[in-house]
């Protein structure tokens, strides 16, 4: 399959995208990895009359620690959640979680930006950015905003980016004393699709949860936080008890529909499983 | 419209003309014949197309030529040329790695970024390198033998050097 015919411009700046953008009459799309946007062109699911290829702007890339935060440019590839020393030592649940992302190819290709303002709730880095409490650095026509991962995700496919905004960079709060962390997924094949997913990040405080955040994927429209779940432990130690009524608690968290390949209440069933195998496996952190 | 490209594709500096929607493996194929690098799905999932960008594995189909300006690419056949598969390709040879050959080309790159990065790879790291490259004929058990001889093989021959 091939795409259908496109202009194409590789921008210098975020200003100069932007205005591409603008002067296309939103007739274009912003290209980072691709590994999204070109196949959807192959499968003729869109026909913009612009592309926007952000990749080399230099102000996209980058990994630095500033004050409290970890800044991930948006542009950053996949693998290098898995090889940059910053991102293992100050977000490693994004670590943890890059494995599970696609194939290596596509890991080196693909971009954490990318993946977040792309925002398929099957993914795996959107539930992180949710589990972690990152902050999205959004850049627009009128300014810069950051907005916090729980109000970033809308919808399947839909973001608080607004249509010619460009995600810029992803702020992560670095580990605190105690912090633990866990991901896992069940999927059929290594590399594919979830179908159910959970990325966990905890405090313990003398063995006992100060503060519990788990974020689920595959399981609704959007990553989603088990609220119920996380009140379910808090205040108390991680054992079969706790684990067991944090499981209980998911079915208030969560409502999946029936789809084709599978119903709903399994659905929430492999959710429950596998919440209670990474909240048996938590890694210390900090 | 045409867009003026240069790149580096195994080693010889390349200009052509290209329109934005022609894939990296769609220059490589038609433009410039190199045709070692084949095509599957055209969307990401098979991992047939697969080529050296700056050193790493990609999916060619999903990497445009003009994004592809002022990198380095290097296909099957560079590989080839290089030497540096050679032995890749003897284990594959003699331990019926593959049938057809479809997927050989994208098999060379995973294996060979595989051995670059963890030399002593076990079998489930490098079905998991496999991951995204499709066989239809050798139930890949043929394959990751051949990459972990491959591997032994080389190693002990680092170990002689030293």
């Amino acid at each position: 399959m091939k795409s259908p015919a496109f202009e194409y411009m590789r921008a210098e700046s975020i200003a100069a995208a932007m205005t591409a953008y603008a002067e296309a009459d939103g007739d274009a799309v912003y290209l980072s990895g691709g590994h999204s946007v070109v196949p959807s062109l192959a499968l003729r699911l869109q026909a913009p009359a612009l592309m926007v290829d952000l990749s080399e702007i230099p102000t996209l890339s980058g990994i630095s620690l500033e004050g409290e935060w970890l800044r991930i440019g948006a542009m950053t590839r996949h693998v290098q959640a898995i090889t940059d020393p910053l991102i293992n030592k100050y977000a490693p649940l994004f670590s943890a979680a890059a494995p599970y992302v696609a194939h290596p190819a596509i890991r080196n290709r693909g971009t954490l930006g990318g993946s977040l303002a792309h925002a398929d709730p099957a993914s795996e880095f959107p539930a992180v950015a949710v589990a972690i409490r990152t902050e999205l650095e959004i850049a627009s026509p009128t300014g810069i905003r950051r907005v916090p991962a729980d109000e970033f995700f809308l919808d399947i496919y839909e973001t608080a980016i607004a249509p010619g905004e460009i995600l810029q960079a992803i702020y992560i709060p670095v580990p605190v004393a105690g912090q633990v962390i866990g991901f896992d997924e069940i999927a059929r094949r290594r590399g594919d699709y979830a179908m159910v997913g959970a990325a966990v990040q905890a405090v313990m405080t003398d063995s006992i949860v100060t503060d519990m955040s788990i974020s689920l994927f595959s399981v609704g429209d959007r990553p989603t936080r088990a609220a119920s779940a996380e009140v379910a432990l808090q205040g108390r130690v991680i054992d079969n008890a706790s684990i067991a009524d944090a499981q209980a608690a998911l079915s208030d968290d969560l409502s999946p529909t029936d789809d084709p390949q599978f119903p709903a209440h399994m659905r929430v069933l492999l959710a429950r499983v596998l919440l209670g195998r990474v909240l048996s496996n938590l890694k210390v952190v900090a | 419209m045409k867009t003026e490209i240069t790149l580096t594709i195994n080693g010889e500096a390349v200009q052509e003309a290209v329109t934005p929607r022609t894939s990296l493996a769609d220059l490589l194929r038609d433009n410039l014949r190199l045709t070692g690098t084949h095509l599957g799905c055209e969307m990401g999932s098979c991992g047939a197309c697969l080529v050296m960008l700056d050193g790493a594995p990609v999916h060619a189909c999903l990497v445009l030529a003009v994004q592809a300006s002022g990198h380095t690419v290097k296909t099957v056949e560079g590989l080839n040329e290089s030497g540096e598969i050679a032995d890749l390709q003897q284990n594959f040879y003699e331990r019926n790695a593959l049938q057809c050959g479809f997927c050989t080309s994208g098999m060379m790159m995973s294996a060979q970024a595989l051995l670059a990065a963890n030399p002593g790879p076990t079998r489930d790291e490098i079905r998991d390198a496999l991951s995204g490259n499709y066989c239809r004929c050798t139930g890949y058990e043929a394959i990751i033998d051949a990459i972990s001889a491959t591997a032994a093989q080389r190693m002990t021959n680092a170990g002689e050097a030293q």
